[in-house]
């Protein structure tokens, strides 16, 4: 049954009206034209869907609608901007990380959540933190070497 | 400006979208609104036919003076584009930064094989270098008209031609042709895709006096991802567009006999369409198309489950008549009679699974149909062959079809990304509106074209003093061709075998590519039948190297068994038979960088559950050789391996960008070890049962290598071959021969997970 949604994203509240049921991605993409969170598995199990509620890394795929409530919205959009980077997404340029590009939402926004969180992780805390993502086209090193970099910049 | 702000300016789209309103045609100027209407550099005007024997259909100055180069492939996320960038801008000699290439659009290129066999800047590249060499050669003909100075006197600096002797006497490309079309005839060979070759008069400059081509210089491509503002096939919306889902059978091989609209008559707009074996739902809305996909009640025929129990998969290669057997290259001496004499004989037999592309997403695609034209958007590695698909299935003439390559969600080969855009045309023509269609998780990891699964035996006779007198290499398996590595032909997509057009499967394997120089050798192929032979979810296709991972993890696990068998140092014993200078030295260029200490496999010096080894491996593929050592841990309770460091020694000949081909190498290496870790595809009697990524795992971040070295050798005289895919195809054997050095135990069948490695060493 449709219901309308008030949803605040990168700053700024829109009304969606859409089943309840209807996962977050699909309102994000297609309702309000922010296409950059992807989908890829519906499942929860790769991460290209990844935007922060609240400040924390969720999988927009299986989140419905009806869970979202007034919960703050950042998708890879509103972390940064070519003016004012993320340091990650400096990193990601710097070290010319993606190869399809596809999975990045969930690597930057999870790592994103990590290193706000984390300062000076070591290599076994970056990985952990990162388990689960999926990159198909065998970009992990270089992620790892964006991660650490951005880190690093990020004191 | 930051490289941020200029990359985003430089979005694939809006480059897409300068490129041709910036072009108008010799002879009869066109106007900007003229172009515009054309969109995308359409032909139009007195532009030449697009056509491989026309210098316009690869190259053109603009107004500016900036070039715009159009390649008929297209970059698969290795930075092929900047490759590309760099040789146009070498040999026009105009700065990296004035030039634009384009990729794969039908519109605006010709047929040059699309993503294929690495051939990106073997063949691809060497295309664009003769047609930019041409073009050059044309603008100083007409620069020395003008000047009135021979061409001899001229020279080129940054897209200016001036005396060499005055640089006060010049004209720039700009002024001389910039903004009409070139109007200049190539030789052509004829021929279309890789193997299509157009050069002009002009030679191409020599390599010694190259200044842009080797320099490591950066994608422009990653900002507008990382920033999202980069359009996926996925992102593409059109006015009036509706969503579509797939619904496939769950015995392969069934058709629906009745399907139940008002099953979905809940959902708001939603629609059955259904023919034959094809069957999809469209609605307004994409999350109505999916609800309703899995609403809709079918009933299927009473299909006979018809693949083997997973268990017998090899014993059924084993057992099958092959349909096909090649012996491929000249067999040495013969081999038969030096095995009748052979003091000892070795031998071994090697499994390799079938496995699938599960690209990151699911395929999608786009499909508009308007006023007798067909736009189809689309992440096919093949646009070209893609359009005459298309062009088929939907019975419209080929010129009135338009296929618009935009990156997709990951590609590796003949992945789901064709299937998607036939399926996405007949709904579109079904329904009249424009229709984007993206396959689900399971459907892109259940349905995709795989990697053909395979044994392979190998055989090497000994004499008394351990010499290999006699080698014979056998692969038996799936064909690599069961569906064609394009969507030209609706009998190599599901949509035409879900209609029922007639197919016919074609035969290829391949055969271990090394210069190992045993006196008698043999290398052959066997393939056998499809276990289904019309839209079968395990119909094999190529697969990022196709057959080299299989292929040569069992060659070089066996050159390896035979030195341990010797009890020769793994990198000693191949130096006794390669033949080719280039070949040891990588093998010598990668032994060296990682340390290699020259004693016998397996070590016997570890003693408690975590141990440690060492392997190598090489391989040559179409003109590239790459050879690499594994370090890995093996935890022998668990069966856990860490493939913890990797170095790398890689010979392409010419290396045109060092940081891209690192990149190409890194990706390799870390795919390679997915799939030699993890990668099987899992079925059951009745179909595919790895349909996400909990059945079809890959390698996590957590199992990552720490370090992979690269050592690169280059070669400016040879001509670049390609390194898309060679660095794939020792990485199984380089694994399994480090295992086998810590353990002692040798794994001759792919995946070496923890069950299977537990099970191999208990």
């Amino acid at each position: 049954m449709n219901k309308k949604f008030s949803l605040n994203v990168n700053g700024k509240v829109h009304t969606v009206e859409a089943d309840e049921d209807m996962p977050l991605l699909y309102a994000l993409r297609n309702d309000l034209g922010l296409n950059n969170p992807h989908f890829g598995c519906g499942l929860a199990q790769c991460g290209a869907c990844t935007v922060h509620l609240d400040g924390q890394p969720i999988r927009s795929c299986v989140t419905p609608l009806s869970a979202v409530g007034d919960a703050k919205i950042v998708t890879l959009a509103g972390l940064g901007t070519p003016e004012k980077p993320h340091p990650l997404q400096t990193a990601y340029v710097e070290e010319e990380v993606p190869q399809c590009g596809y999975c990045i939402n969930g690597w930057i926004m999870t790592a994103a959540a990590f290193l706000r969180d984390k300062k000076k992780p070591t290599d076994t805390e970056i990985r952990s933190a990162l388990q689960g993502l999926k990159c198909r086209c065998g970009t992990h090193v270089a992620i790892l070497r964006s991660v650490k970099r951005a880190a690093a910049m990020m004191g | 400006m930051t490289r941020q702000e200029k990359s985003a300016a430089f979005s694939r789209r809006a480059v897409l979208k300068a490129g041709g309103a910036l072009v108008v045609s010799i002879g009869a100027p066109v106007t900007l609104d003229f172009a515009r209407a054309a969109d995308s550099a359409m032909v139009a005007g007195t532009k030449p036919p697009l056509t491989p024997d026309q210098l316009s259909s690869y190259i053109a100055v603009n107004a500016n003076g900036s070039i715009s180069a159009f390649f008929g492939k297209m970059d698969m996320g290795q930075g092929l584009f900047v490759a590309v960038g760099q040789i146009v801008a070498e040999e026009l000699d105009v700065p990296f930064r004035s030039v634009k290439v384009f990729m794969g659009d039908t519109a605006t290129s010709v047929n040059q094989g699309g993503a294929s066999g690495s051939t990106g800047l073997q063949e691809g590249g060497r295309q664009m270098r003769m047609a930019a060499a041409e073009a050059r050669r044309v603008l100083v003909d007409m620069a020395s008209d003008q000047l009135g100075l021979a061409a001899d006197q001229l020279t080129v600096t940054d897209g200016v031609v001036h005396a060499t002797s005055d640089v006060s006497k010049k004209v720039s490309y700009a002024d001389l042709i910039g903004g009409r079309f070139f109007n200049v005839h190539l030789d052509w060979n004829g021929k279309y895709g890789n193997p299509l070759y157009a050069p002009g008069k002009a030679q191409p400059k020599d390599p010694k006096d190259h200044k842009i081509v080797g320099q490591p210089i950066k994608r422009e491509d990653v900002a507008p991802q990382v920033f999202a503002q980069e359009d996926f096939c996925t992102d593409i919306k059109v006015p009036d567009m509706v969503h579509a889902r797939m619904i496939r059978p769950p015995v392969a091989g069934a058709v629906p006999v009745k399907v139940d609209e008002a099953s979905i008559a809940d959902t708001p707009t939603a629609k059955v369409v259904w023919d034959k074996g094809f069957l999809g739902v469209v609605a307004d809305k994409e999350w109505d198309a999916i609800k309703a996909a899995r609403q809709l009640k079918v009933e299927w025929s009473n299909a006979v489950p018809p693949f083997p129990n997973q268990a017998s998969l090899y014993d059924h290669i084993r057992k099958e008549t092959p349909r096909k057997r090649a012996v491929e290259g000249k067999e040495a001496g013969n081999v038969d009679d030096a095995f009748r004499t052979a003091a000892r004989v070795i031998e071994a037999e090697y499994e390799w699974p079938f496995q699938s592309h599960s690209s990151m997403g699911p395929a999608c695609a786009l499909v508009e149909i308007k006023d007798g034209h067909v736009t189809c958007w689309s992440g096919t590695q093949k646009s070209h062959f893609l359009r005459a698909g298309l062009a088929t299935i939907l019975q419209m003439p080929e010129d009135n079809v338009h296929v618009k390559w935009t990156p997709g969600p990951g590609s590796y080969g003949r992945n789901d990304a064709d299937d998607a855009a036939m399926d996405a045309a007949l709904l579109a023509k079904a329904v009249g509106k424009p229709v984007r269609l993206q396959y689900m998780r399971d459907q892109g990891t259940g349905w995709d074209p795989k990697g053909p699964a395979s044994i392979h035996r190998a055989r090497a006779a000994l004499d008394t003093s351990g010499n290999v007198i006699a080698y014979d290499f056998l692969s038996k398996g799936f064909s690599r061709v069961d569906v064609d590595t394009n969507g030209s032909k609706p009998a190599d997509t599901l949509a035409g075998q879900t209609l029922g057009v007639d197919i016919k499967s074609g035969d290829g394997f391949g055969i271990p590519a090394e210069s190992y120089a045993f006196t008698n050798k043999r290398t052959a192929w066997e393939t056998i039948a499809p276990l289904l032979d019309r839209a079968s979810p395990l119909r094999s296709s190529h697969l990022r190297d196709p057959v080299g991972p299989q292929i040569h993890f069992a060659s070089e696990s066996f050159i390896d068994e035979v030195a341990a068998a010797l009890n020769v140092d793994a990198v000693e014993f191949r130096l006794r038979y390669v033949k080719e200078l280039r070949d040891i030295a990588v093998i010598k260029a990668a032994a060296e960088k990682a340390g290699w200490q020259t004693r016998p496999s397996p070590r016997k010096d570890q003693t408690g559950d975590k141990v440690a080894g060492r392997g190598i491996a090489y391989a040559q593929r179409s003109g590239t050789r790459v050879a690499m050592v594994a370090e890995v841990e093996v935890d022998r309770r668990s069966g856990k391996i860490w493939a913890r460091k990797f170095t790398v020694a890689h010979d392409c000949g010419q290396i045109i960008n060092p940081d891209g081909l690192r990149m190409t190498i890194e990706g390799n290496i870390v795919q390679g070890i997915s799939r030699t870790l993890w990668e099987e595809v899992k079925f059951d009697n009745k179909s595919v049962t790895s349909v996400d990524w909990l059945t079809y795992p890959i390698l996590d971040i957590i199992e990552a290598p720490e370090v992979i070295n690269v050592v690169l050798i280059n070669h400016p005289e040879i001509a670049p071959s390609g390194a898309g895919e060679p660095s794939s195809r020792p990485v199984a054997a380089a694994i399994a021969n480090a295992v086998f050095d810590a353990t002692g135990v040798r794994i001759r069948r792919v995946p070496f997970s923890p069950d299977n490695v537990r099970s191999a060493l208990s």
